[in-house]
């Protein structure tokens, strides 16, 4: 059985609570728009793409803990449970706030299920504040964690990567990478420097305005064998491992973030009048309104369920997970729509802000899979 | 097994409930009991169903945490966990739905001391069957218009109008009323009563027969009903914020005495799955077209949705507005209930064309049944469209509709 309250208590209370005071400040609207959308030639334009984020307050979340927060004691981290984590992600994509914050906690998911030998420098290094990122999808963009796009052979006591690893999260503002590559004996999973020779990151013209995105190419980078933090045998079941916590904390980011559309939306129902009445006394305008609250509360209990499961009921954890993840899928399709629609021709508008949520709500829905894909294997799990 | 956040005494009474429940499990009578408590249509089955009701009142699984004096258990926090044990142990409904979910609330939140007394004991032990007397040919989901008038005449007050969609009324003794007590006043207009309905003189009961093809719900006409002020429910013109608390009950924002019981959502899910599992058309299963899959699963989805939004509506550091998930919870338990009943139609292809009394009908004709039926759900106790505007006003803070 699990806790009636998610296992959400008073340092989980207060370590939300004191996200949200934090992100208020440094993380207003104002603020993300001015540093991702200022231009829409510099975002769109530019021979190289940018990937904008604000590395003072990336350093602020670090001192304050966050990258530390899901990392095991044993590597110097504070293994707050998946509820923490998840209600932190809501906040974050409130805010729709570029940071490596999530690629980060992806890699730390897979890090803390790897070999503990082996993954412990790299988790302390995420401790430090060190960025990460998943290398793990091959140019087909599947999520299946036995494909990947490259290939690994031992070498003397080194090890020997090469190819291309497609759709690469926050690319460039990570130190290091969590590789995937198909060995003799499996998928085994490396850990490897982004400034390690050979490793060459080409970034991906993207619509997100608040992540960046590349195809990262590993020609015959050499690495010694330590490098590897699981093995061919293991490889795919570390990955798997990790799933249920890196669709439920994007799944999380995903209902802040429809919150956000949300109250927007609602705010500009009260103020704009047509008709002689407010926007919302029109029932064609309140009950879409309403249908994305209700969706999202919806979403929103589906994600600290799960959340819930990983903390304590691990055996269920998956299958929750992907019913958070279908749902935030398709709940952020809902209201990413529902409030460039109702905010009329302004919605249409690069001034808009809108704009940035739906562009960032459209990656979200695919990463780690869409809707139909956590369904799809929803049905193996019943 | 007990629930981590149980206290001794918490567990102790689920453990109870448990162990009463698989010894007290009635075998099914030897005639169809309907789906559910709003189709009771034969004596048979509704003196089935009251000694039911009555033998579990009496194990103390009904009304656990009203007051003793007023025929319940006495205790704190222990419905919830005998509407969930009741619901988990899958046993037939309870008949006195209304009386249960709607006047019993209403009347411990407005009563005198006296009627609490003598309404509430017959209530929970089904002795007395109650229904609701709020929808009017002319005022449904404008409730507030309601015409049915009460006219006071010394110390009695003489009842004229007439009232639809009751249900239960057939077999009710008793009936909570909104009726209005002055023409000047829209909502200040309105007295709220309890008036008797079997044998009453001044009151017809007619059925209405439903698009199943089922009676069970009611019209009920008031010529010159006297009753005494001491059947007047809370004070005179107050009718409006006392069935506000009947609604708040009925919408299942907030925890009636006697829950559970009946098939829930979970339920339904499987008998869908089993359902596309065995059904097979062109050479595969229902469950091996993707499409039709993906339209359960997500349903099922839905449906884990609905469950964890009551679990999440009781920890307030995850929720924003205090009625921000009470009150969606009519609106989504019905419209999941209409869409479920949906898809099964499209798994059972044509085979959907048959009805409760065909022996080939997939799994007794329910869904037929059950689809048509679920427009009653969206309908009844406030339209999903009027739920919408309740959320959108009240939680949001939007333009009041009209």
């Amino acid at each position: 059985m699990q806790p009636k309250d998610y296992g959400f208590g008073e340092d989980e209370r207060i370590l939300r609570d004191s996200a949200r005071r934090f992100l208020d400040e440094v993380a207003s609207i104002d603020k993300v728009r001015k540093l991702v959308a200022a231009d829409h030639g510099e975002a769109y334009e530019s021979a190289t793409p940018p990937a904008r984020y604000d590395g003072q307050v990336w350093q602020k979340m670090v001192d304050l803990g966050w990258t530390a927060l899901a990392v095991p004691e044993s590597a110097g981290g504070v293994a707050m449970k998946c509820v923490a984590v998840a209600a932190l992600a809501e906040e974050i994509g409130r805010r729709a706030l570029p940071s490596p914050l999530l690629s980060t906690l992806f890699s730390t998911f897979v890090l803390r299920e790897a070999e503990a030998a082996a993954a412990r420098p790299w988790l302390e290094k995420i401790v430090g504040g060190a960025g990460a990122a998943l290398a793990i999808t091959n140019e087909e963009g599947s999520w299946e964690p036995a494909r990947t796009g490259l290939r690994a052979q031992a070498k003397g006591d080194q090890i020997v990567l090469d190819g291309t690893a497609h759709f690469v999260q926050d690319a460039r503002k990570a130190s290091f990478f969590v590789v995937s590559a198909a060995s003799d004996g499996g998928v085994a999973l490396y850990a490897v420097a982004a400034e390690h020779p050979g490793v060459t990151i080409h970034p991906d013209h993207i619509v997100d305005l608040t992540r960046d995105q590349a195809r990262v190419a590993f020609d015959r980078v050499s690495i010694p064998a330590a490098a590897q933090i699981a093995p061919g045998e293991t490889g795919v079941a570390v990955l798997r491992s990790a799933l249920p916590a890196m669709l439920t904390v994007l799944a999380a980011d995903m209902t802040g973030a429809a919150e956000w559309q949300l109250q927007t939306t609602t705010a500009y129902a009260k103020v704009r009048h047509q008709f002689d009445h407010p926007l919302g006394f029109f029932q064609a305008v309140k009950h879409p309104i309403v249908n994305m609250m209700v969706a999202i509360d919806e979403t929103r209990s589906l994600v600290y369920n799960a959340a819930c499961a990983i903390d304590g009921e691990p055996e269920l954890a998956l299958r929750y997970a992907r019913m958070a993840k279908s749902s935030a899928s398709d709940t952020a399709a809902f209201c990413s729509g529902r409030s460039v629609q109702l905010h009329g021709g302004i919605g249409f508008t690069w001034e808009c802000d809108v704009q940035i949520y739906f562009k960032r709500q459209r990656h979200s829905q695919m990463l780690l899979g869409d809707g139909v894909y956590q369904r799809e294997k929803l049905a193996e799990l019943l | 097994m007990s629930e981590r956040k149980d206290t001794p005494e918490q567990a102790e009474f689920r453990e109870y409930c448990r162990r009463w429940l698989a010894e007290n499990r009635p075998t099914p009578p030897p005639f169809r009991l309907p789906q559910s408590p709003v189709e009771v249509m034969t004596e048979q089955q509704r003196v089935w169903l009251c000694a039911w009701q009555k033998k579990v009142h009496q194990a103390g699984l009904i009304a656990c945490d009203y007051p003793r004096e007023y025929g319940g258990g006495g205790h704190q926090g222990f419905q919830r966990i005998a509407s969930a044990e009741l619901a988990r142990a899958g046993v037939p409904y309870f008949i006195n739905v209304i009386g249960l979910g709607m006047a019993a609330p209403t009347i411990l939140h407005h009563g005198t001391e006296e009627q609490k007394r003598r309404y509430l004991p017959p209530l929970f032990s089904s002795d007395e069957i109650w229904c609701q007397g709020f929808s009017e040919p002319g005022s449904g989901s404008d409730l507030a218009g309601a015409q049915t008038f009460a006219e006071r005449r010394g110390d009695q007050w003489v009842i004229n109008g007439h009232k639809v969609w009751t249900t239960l009324a057939h077999f009710a003794s008793w009936m909570i009323l909104l009726a209005r007590s002055s023409r000047e006043h829209k909502y200040d207009g309105l007295t709220y009563f309890i008036v008797p309905i079997a044998g009453a003189p001044g009151v017809t009961v007619r059925p209405l027969v439903k698009m199943t093809g089922e009676t069970g719900f009611n019209e009920v006409l008031f010529e010159d009903l006297h009753v005494p002020d001491s059947l007047r429910l809370d004070a005179v013109g107050k009718g409006w914020t006392v069935a506000m608390t009947t609604l708040l009950y009925e919408r299942g924002a907030a925890e009636s005495p006697g829950g559970g019981g009946g098939e829930s959502h979970e339920d339904r899910i499987a008998a869908l799955i089993e359902l596309a599992k065995h059904t097979r058309r062109d050479g595969r299963s229902a469950w091996e077209n993707p499409v039709t899959r993906d339209r359960i699963l997500k349903l099922l989805i839905r449906v884990e949705a609905l469950k964890q939004l009551g679990r999440r509506a009781r920890v307030e550091a995850l929720t924003d507005h205090p009625m921000r998930l009470p009150l969606q919870g009519k609106l989504l338990t019905t419209e999941i209930s209409q869409d479920v009943a949906a898809a099964a139609l499209e798994v059972e292809g044509m085979s959907s064309t048959l009805y409760l009394r065909d022996e080939n009908a997939p799994q007794g004709g329910r869904w037929p049944h059950a689809y048509m039926n679920s427009y009653g759900l969206t309908i009844a106790a406030g339209t999903s469209e009027i739920q919408r505007n309740i959320l959108g006003e009240r939680v949001l803070g939007m333009a009041k509709s009209k």
